[in-house]
């Protein structure tokens, strides 16, 4: 179907609010969940939807292509976020250097999972890698990811999570690429970290076979 | 003239250029050499292709039954809103 021109191809107004309603719920979980990790707080997540939605719906004519509803929403929905960011006064953390919010115990440039995880021998149980993956749920990432700070955060869930390139991010955010490219470099070793520090805490070992540790 | 082989400092380096899809066809394809060739590569390749599939995941959270319903309100009231404004 074309959801460009509801009254040219003979679409009723009412077979084009299903169509919408339809995406809409198929998309809805996905939506709300990038927002929650974007936002931090169900309340604020709920408003970008909510206010993302409504846009879409408004300017659905200007869509040509049906097949990209998905990419133009979250678009949308990334758009709506930054705006609302900056209209809280948040934007000086993002055009400023974000260090001054980082906390201590964050500080990872460097900082890899893997090489905390890797053993450079074969175990006949299998690796320390697999063992973590597998016991890593979904709950210890939602709570690494909302333990970044926004600057990191933000570019770590556009990238990672919607799949965005360096240089879309870079256009959202109004920061130069390297900014762009440093702050992911950073972000992923402050999640990695933090996801380090809530196994270890879980008594996680990389020196056992047992699976008396859990990363949460 | 052959290219020359990459190290596995490079590769590193380069891993997440790789796995975001920010890299040329040619420089992905010598990263691809070297993982088929380089065990330690690869299974640091794997893990955060792996850690990357989770976090992507971790954000499927459900939608409150409210946001719906508030979602529902909004169309309805554009509905409206249009059908007063040609009428």
């Amino acid at each position: 179907m074309s959801a460009s021109s509801s009254s040219g191809d003979g679409l009723s107004r009412q077979r084009r609010r299903q169509w919408f309603e339809h995406e809409i719920e198929r998309l809805m979980d996905r939506l709300y969940g990038t927002a929650l990790r974007l936002t931090r707080h169900p309340d604020d997540a709920e408003d970008i939807v909510a206010e993302s939605i409504g846009k879409a719906w408004t300017k659905l004519d200007e869509l040509r292509d049906p097949e990209r509803f998905e990419g133009w929403l979250f678009h949308i929905l990334n758009n709506t976020f930054i705006n609302e960011w900056r209209r809280r006064q948040c934007r000086p953390k993002l055009a400023d250097d974000p260090d001054n919010c980082e906390p201590d115990d964050l500080d990872a440039t460097h900082f890899s999972l893997f090489q905390q995880l890797h053993q450079p021998f074969l175990l006949w149980w299998g690796s320390t890698e697999d063992r973590f993956l597998n016991e890593l749920l979904q709950d210890d990432l939602q709570q690494a990811l909302d333990a970044l700070p926004d600057p990191y955060r933000v570019i770590v869930v556009f990238v990672e999570v919607q799949g965005c390139t360096y240089g879309e991010v870079a256009e959202l955010l109004g920061i130069p690429l390297g900014t762009v490219r440093s702050r992911l470099s950073r972000g992923r070793a402050m999640l990695q970290k933090v996801l380090w520090k809530q196994a270890r805490e879980a008594g996680f070992t990389v020196d056992c076979r047992g699976t008396e540790g859990k990363p949460s | 003239m052959t290219r020359r082989e990459l190290t596995c400092e490079e590769v590193i380096e380069q891993l997440f250029d790789y796995l975001d899809r920010e890299v040329s066809s040619q420089h992905r394809a010598d990263i691809e050499r070297h993982l088929e060739r380089c065990r330690d590569c690869f299974s640091r390749a794997e893990f955060e292709k792996r850690l990357r599939a989770k976090v992507e995941k971790s954000v499927s959270v459900q939608a409150p039954q409210r946001l719906r319903r508030r979602v529902k309100d909004l169309l309805d009231r554009f509905d409206t809103d249009e059908t007063n404004s040609t009428n």
